[in-house]
């Protein structure tokens, strides 16, 4: 990415809305048009410039310098529209601001910080594997494993009570329903809005948390002066809002990935070690956060067309983690391939910085699993679940037969 | 961090399993384009990838590895503009009395050489305030170039004290005057004497965070100065390891390195570093000080002995990580995630 040229290309121009329930249940064919249609596709129904190719796409998350974050990551240009809530600390700043609660909060979060979180995980995911098959062969594993597993370990690890945390699941996807455009999607949860951001700020004041949580940690950052006061209750908020809905459909993709390929459940089993690599390469091949904006600082060159100043730009991260180019057989859901790469958690400075709890709970989950269940196939049609940002689900009705 | 007595563990060719200087410091290969005289026996080095590519990112603070041609490893503060994805800027004393970093630095080190790039890696990172002191000691001036750049940036309110030999030796010191004016203090000791800590440190203030880089002694007298402030308000870099009182114990202790199932006994004579090499067991190292931050290895089991100049008091109470270069163990019994 270079600063604007003398002359430029003027990219092709789409008139399709990618936040239409039509793409969001199943953006692939989309993914593959915008791919093929150039390396800038300009969106006039958004007055958006979209990147699909991941070329581009690696390119945009790295140059935080031309494609800025501040001015939002969803559609909503912070220049000129008010936030819908003051904006998260981390996902909607940029350097300098951006230094302090990332440095925070990926100490909080490294691999050396979880490991205490690693012998307890494994307990709830085998506890809860057990509840479920002992309730019979057949199940929604989205309802009863993917939304389960997360809501038992990740709201005890930041350390919030256990009153109202059934808000956290319909905040997150408010959340990133706001990331898109103000459809139909958003409107459903107008009514409820101030409710559960109500209930989702007031989990983040210091008295709400246990003392020896992720929350808790970010308070006594703001005691060693690490982050002001101010700051604490708003990167306690990220947490929240960007922990629970993402690893849920992260970890709905792992069990679609292995309900539709029986075979590479048993490679699974044969060899647990794999839990990570399959993660990984379902992150890649669902790429649960589908996309995000940037908002460019300046007029950049974008492989010869010009994206303006101060206007977004839409990277599709699903359509990133399937190009062509960049993958072999990139529809495939294959173990044997490096997912290394993948943008599925971003890249760059605003990398998702609780990527390391998302592994442990997926490890966590598989490796239970892996133990007790012998086969699983699905046993109806998955449905999907229409989210303006997340490649969501809504059942993944399976059976399974239980290891003897 | 600059580079004073910080000196490459590694020797490629001893073929015993210890890593050799591009492993040590997990390095990439940039090439220097640039090298400038900034003051008298300091100069600055431009690094660049061989492609062009974009550089991994940085904070004010941050260090980076240079692994040089002949196999030494220096630590060095970043002191160029992070906007600036393409180049690292650093900036490097002679030093007489150091071991031969900083002389191939001055003497040998030309554009279009290549060297070894660990890192980048912040241990001294600027932290939220409104109002920012930062005291430099001659070369001490790097890690703290950024921060009154970002300080700002971010509309504080900040001094920097920049204390040095001679006005001759000092770097950056025209252009930060003329891009700051009155907010920088310029202390050539051989005109004025000493930085005068008491005039700005004499009264703690609750809404003012301290950043200190410079010479053991300037450290200690900001120490000293900042005894009454609140804890935490004081940041501080070495040029070189912390004095450190004696170890906790004399005697010998076990390490346990659960993941390769392996124990070793640790001899007071020797590091723990030293010891889980002996037992095969590889470990990223390179100042072997305790002040690059390289070797962190979880700590599963037991209390360390910290004795590294990195970790917060609040981070060694934690006892869940430990610099195995030079910590040591409290108890009979450390268990690592080795």
């Amino acid at each position: 990415m270079t600063e604007a040229p003398v002359r430029a290309a003027t990219p092709p121009v789409s008139d399709v809305d990618p936040f239409s329930d039509e793409h969001l249940l199943n953006p692939e064919p989309l993914h593959q048009a915008l791919r093929e249609a150039g390396p800038v596709v300009y969106l006039s129904h958004y007055d958006v410039h979209a990147l699909a190719r991941y070329e581009q796409v690696h390119a945009a998350l790295v140059d935080w310098q031309h494609f800025e974050s501040g001015s939002g990551v969803g559609l909503a240009n912070f220049r000129h529209e008010e936030p819908w809530r003051p904006p998260s600390l981390l996902l909607e700043a940029d350097p300098p601001r951006h230094d302090a609660p990332r440095h925070v909060l990926r100490n909080i979060l490294a691999p050396p910080a979880l490991r205490r979180l690693q012998a307890a995980w494994s307990a709830v995911a085998e506890e809860l594997v057990d509840e479920v098959l002992a309730q019979g062969p057949e199940f929604n594993a989205f309802t009863a494993l993917a939304e389960a597993f997360p809501l038992r370990a990740f709201p005890d690890a930041v350390g919030i009570g256990p009153e109202g945390r059934e808000n956290l699941l319909p905040y997150g996807n408010m959340a990133f329903n706001a990331f898109g455009p103000r459809n139909d999607l958003v409107a459903a949860d107008a009514d409820r809005a101030g409710d559960l951001s109500a209930w989702v700020n007031a989990q983040c004041a210091r008295e709400a948390l246990t003392e020896d949580g992720f929350g808790a940690d970010i308070w006594a950052a703001a005691d060693r002066g690490d982050l002001t006061y101010e700051q604490a209750p708003l990167v306690v908020r990220s947490l929240l809002t960007a922990g629970v809905d993402t690893t849920v459909h992260a970890l709905s993709a792992c069990l679609y990935a292995f309900a539709t390929h029986p075979e590479k459940w048993q490679r699974l089993r044969e060899r647990p070690e794999l839990a990570r690599v399959a993660f990984e390469e379902a992150m890649r091949w669902q790429s649960p956060v589908q996309t995000f904006f940037r908002t460019a600082t300046t007029d950049v060159n974008v492989a010869g067309s010009v994206v303006p100043e101060g206007s977004k730009i839409l990277m599709f991260l699903g359509a990133a983690n399937r190009d062509p180019v960049r993958w072999s057989e990139p529809d495939r859901f294959d173990l044997t391939r490096d997912p290394s790469g993948h943008v599925g958690f971003g890249m760059g400075l605003h990398q998702c910085v609780g990527q390391h709890v998302a592994r442990l709970e997926a490890e966590a989950l598989l490796t239970a699993l892996a133990r007790r269940v012998e086969s699983f196939e699905l046993t109806g049609t998955p449905r999907r679940h229409a989210n303006n940002t997340l490649r969501a689900w809504e059942s993944l009705p399976v059976r399974v037969r239980p290891s003897a | 961090m600059v580079g004073t007595n910080v000196v490459a563990d590694a020797d490629p060719g001893t073929g015993e399993g210890r890593p050799g200087p591009e492993k040590a410091a997990n390095a990439v290969t940039l090439t220097v384009t640039n090298k400038q005289q900034l003051a008298e026996g300091v100069v600055s080095v431009t690094l660049a990838r061989p492609d062009g590519g974009r550089l991994p990112d940085w904070t004010p603070g941050s260090h980076i590895d240079l692994v040089l041609p002949d196999g030494t490893v220096r630590q060095y503060s970043l002191c160029g503009d992070r906007w600036d994805a393409h180049t690292y800027r650093i900036a490097v004393l002679r030093e007489p009395a150091g071991r031969g970093g900083s002389a191939y630095v001055h003497d040998r080190l030309r554009a279009g050489d290549r060297v070894g790039v660990g890192g980048p890696r912040n241990h001294f990172p600027l932290a939220p305030s409104e109002s920012y002191v930062f005291i430099a000691g001659g070369i001490g001036i790097t890690p703290l170039l950024p921060m009154v750049r970002q300080a700002e940036l971010l509309g504080a309110d900040w001094q920097l004290l920049y204390g040095g030999r001679s006005r001759a030796s000092m770097a950056f010191r025209d252009e930060l005057v003329a891009a700051y004016g009155e907010r920088v203090h310029v202390v050539p000791q051989d005109e004025l004497g000493l930085l005068d800590l008491n005039a700005c440190l004499g009264t703690p203030r609750a809404d003012t965070k301290v950043y200190c880089c410079g010479p053991a002694p300037l450290l200690a007298a900001v120490e000293d100065a900042c005894a009454s402030w609140a804890p935490y308000a004081l940041r501080t870099e070495r040029f070189t390891a912390g004095d450190q009182a004696a170890p906790v114990r004399d005697g010998a202790f076990e390490v346990e390195l659960r993941r390769s199932g392996r124990a070793v006994t640790v001899t007071p004579g020797i590091s723990v570093l030293e010891a889980v090499r002996v037992a095969g067991v590889d470990v990223l190292s390179s100042c072997e000080q305790g002040t690059c931050g390289t070797c962190l290895t979880p700590v599963l089991d037991g209390q360390p002995d910290h004795r590294d100049s990195i970790l917060t008091d609040h981070q060694r109470a934690a006892n869940d990580c430990m610099f195995v270069c030079v910590s040591r163990s409290c108890g009979d019994r450390l268990v690592l995630d080795l």
